[in-house]
């Protein structure tokens, strides 16, 4: 496993991209996956520190679209949850 | 860190004068996936390009020929997009392996074009370094010039070029903007700058923050978000508008290959008629006279007469892609590709399969999970291929009348189409959740998928794809279906009796098929449409060429067209028999060579023919039950 942590203590919990909406944007605090699969995601632009946007959905919700570094990149559910954040700014719902 | 790159103080780019000499390696386009690159081979190379395969493996390579302004010429080599030099799949593996200069076929390059997307510099500069480090003289091309002005950024050229120490130009691919920069590097005449010594960060963030600075030092201003995009993906990939409009495209696309195809095939029909008389009133009669009327024009003609329907259906393919539709597509299709345990990356090969199974067998080689790869590989011919659209327009148009179902909107025909493509679809599902969740069950491979802005697909590069098309449709005409033609007609003509050819019941062909027809009675199929059974095993449209050819031969029905001589040899439960038949059997000898070479052994291919062939077997025998 590769750890990437930003300044986490080891207890505190954070959510994942999973739990942003359409709109929320947050920043990217660790990945949780094998090494491989995290330096795939670096090298599409989600690296620790990186700032994260929720876009839109497939129907039923999954996968999602994020906006990050300049493009727009589709994540599966499954590998989304892997991701932890902290959440900067909900949209404020119409 | 990396050892200095050619640190000559010489004023330009020292291409070796041997660049255009026959022996040299060529000079090779990389970037990053979606950075156009693509687009700049075909501007370079115009029609002097080519498709092979890498010797011992099946990733695709694209080469061609750029021609300078002094008539010099420039080999040039289209490499597989990958992010990093970190090679992780076969093609990024290929793609390495070839800019190292390890491929002994292609020689090592002589030149780099490396093809950058500017709307998103800060992050593809990271594959700069990496590359620039190579030592080979290298071009840095930022592509996509109109778009960045158009969002409001911008890039000062001749800061990044000092930054990295190698040549840069902005330009546009689409427009044709700036080539003029390209040419003159491939000809030697593009400035150099003093090299530079960049580090080499295996580190995936500090390599980011690297290039972040790099792009600052270039006062690079990334443009604002593509506002159309973003509109659009408002309706594409809305919950309910979403799969509407999907579901849209696809009825427009076999309505259209109904309604506006239909004149221009009757037009290529009359040609091949006018033609076909010619040839008989200018040669005397003989057995030569014969053949050629026979197996070449009604043989071969029957099938040549249906690329319109096959040039249609790859304008919209070609339309859907370039215009960045097809990603989304992919994005609403992962569900159910999720559901019966395949990843996201087996979508782009099943989709292409749509074209032809071959292409898309090789490129599943991106699949780096090789139980998900070979779960691809026996799916991927029940898609429904180009080569089935021949034999499912003739069998529709003589058995299905056409009557609107939705208005003008969709037909019956159309709709029979559509029914067949999903007949087709839900046979590669079912087999894919069977597979994986036995024999091929395995962990799941994480999805990712870049979503590219919209653009308007080019007149240009959809050009370039009907030509290349029309090209290997033709030659298949040409080739493996003319062969079989001419053997077709040689086994209806024996055994001579006293000189003369049998009736064609009592020929070689005719007792070949009368042979299996008990087998294909209980499908309600005769020995006639069994000989195209077996002719169709090369190559599934070769039915359509030996009908046409058989009917032609045969004094009952020479004088009617194919469509009518159908009706009179087939039953309308027959009919439907005959398209489940080819929905599912695998005859295709191509295919099954690939899925060999693929799966190394002749193992997989034997099942997958037989497995086909059963189910083949037994949908049409239910086919013909129902309906009887």
């Amino acid at each position: 496993m590769l750890q990437l942590n930003g300044n986490k203590t080891p207890f505190e919990m954070l959510p994942t991209l999973v739990e942003l909406n359409y709109g929320d944007a947050a920043v990217l605090d660790s990945i949780d996956l094998p090494a491989e699969e995290a330096r795939r995601l670096m090298e599409l632009g989600f690296l620790p520190g990186a700032r994260v946007t929720a876009g839109r959905t497939a129907p039923g919700g999954d996968p999602r679209v994020f906006q990050v570094d300049g493009s727009e990149i589709a994540l599966r559910r499954e590998t989304a949850r892997h991701l932890t954040v902290r959440v900067e700014k909900r949209r404020r719902k119409s | 860190m990396s050892g200095c790159q050619g640190c000559s103080a010489a004023p330009v780019v020292e291409l070796p004068a041997s660049l255009t000499g026959k022996r040299s390696g060529p000079v090779a386009l990389i970037g990053p996936p979606n950075s156009g690159k693509t687009t700049l081979f075909n501007r370079l190379t115009g029609l002097r390009q080519k498709v092979a395969n890498f010797p011992g493996v099946t990733v695709e390579r694209h080469t061609g020929i750029a021609e300078l302004d002094d008539g010099r010429e420039v080999p040039l080599i289209d490499l597989p997009g990958l992010y990093s030099l970190a090679p992780r799949s076969e093609d990024e593996q290929i793609a390495y392996d070839v800019l190292t200069g390890q491929r002994g076929d292609t020689g090592k390059p002589q030149a780099v074009l490396l093809v950058l997307d500017s709307t998103n510099l800060a992050r593809h500069l990271m594959l700069a370094a990496p590359i620039l480090a190579l030592g080979i003289p290298t071009l840095i091309i930022l592509n996509m010039a109109d778009d960045l002005r158009k969002r409001g950024g911008q890039v000062d050229v001749a800061a990044l070029s000092a930054e990295l120490g190698a040549p840069v130009a902005l330009i546009s691919a689409r427009q044709g903007e700036g080539l003029e920069q390209v040419f003159r590097f491939l000809a030697g005449a593009l400035p150099k700058p003093a090299p530079k010594e960049l580090p080499i960060l295996q580190d995936v963030p500090k390599c980011r923050q690297w290039a972040g600075r790099v792009g600052n030092q270039a006062r690079y201003r990334a443009p604002a978000p593509p506002k159309w995009t973003r509109r659009l993906d408002a309706v594409f990939l809305h919950p309910l508008a979403g799969p509407l409009v999907f579901l849209g495209v696809v009825i427009l696309v076999f309505q259209t290959i109904f309604s506006i195809a239909d004149p221009a095939k009757d037009v290529v029909d009359r040609l091949i008629h006018i033609s076909g008389n010619w040839v008989a009133s200018v040669l005397p009669d003989s057995l030569f006279r014969s053949l050629l009327l026979d197996g070449v024009w009604n043989g071969v003609g029957s099938v040549v007469v249906f690329l319109p329907q096959v040039l249609l259906l790859f304008l919209f393919i070609g339309i859907l892609e370039d215009s960045g539709y097809l990603a989304r597509a992919a994005l609403i299709a992962d569900r159910t590709m999720a559901r019966v345990g395949l990843q996201g990356k087996s979508f782009i090969p099943l989709l292409s399969a749509y074209a032809c199974a071959v292409p898309a067998i090789m490129a599943t080689r991106t699949i780096e999970n090789k139980r998900d790869r070979m779960a691809t590989i026996l799916i991927a011919p029940f898609m429904t291929c180009s080569a089935r659209l021949p034999v499912y327009t003739l069998i529709i148009a003589a058995f299905i009348p056409n009557h609107p179902v939705l208005g003008s909107v969709l037909g019956t025909r159309a709709l029979a189409m559509l029914g067949l493509y999903a007949l087709g679809f839900m046979a590669a599902v079912g087999t894919a959740r069977v597979l994986k969740s036995s024999v091929l069950k395995s962990g799941r491979a994480p999805f990712l998928l870049e979503m590219p802005s919209y653009r308007w697909p080019t007149l240009q590069s959809l050009g370039l794809r009907l030509l290349d098309r029309s090209a290997v449709f033709l030659r298949r005409a040409g080739t493996v279906i003319l062969l079989v033609m001419v053997v077709l007609w040689i086994m209806a003509h024996l055994p001579l009796t006293n000189g003369h050819a049998p009736a064609i019941e009592h020929s070689l062909a005719g007792t070949l098929g009368r042979t299996i027809e008990p087998a294909i009675k209980p499908l309600g199929l005769n020995w006639k449409i069994g000989i195209g059974l077996i002719t169709s095993l090369a190559a599934r449209e070769t039915i359509v060429a030996t009908l046409g050819s058989i009917y032609g031969m045969d004094p009952e029905s020479n004088q009617l067209g194919l469509q009518t001589a159908l009706q009179h040899e087939l039953s309308f439960g027959g009919a439907v028999a005959l398209l489940v038949f080819f929905a599912f059997a695998m005859q295709c000898i191509s295919t099954i060579a690939v899925v060999r070479r693929e799966t190394g052994g002749w193992k997989w291919p034997a099942l997958q023919f037989t497995y086909m062939g059963v189910l083949a077997y037994i949908g049409s025998f239910v086919a013909f039950h129902v309906l009887r």
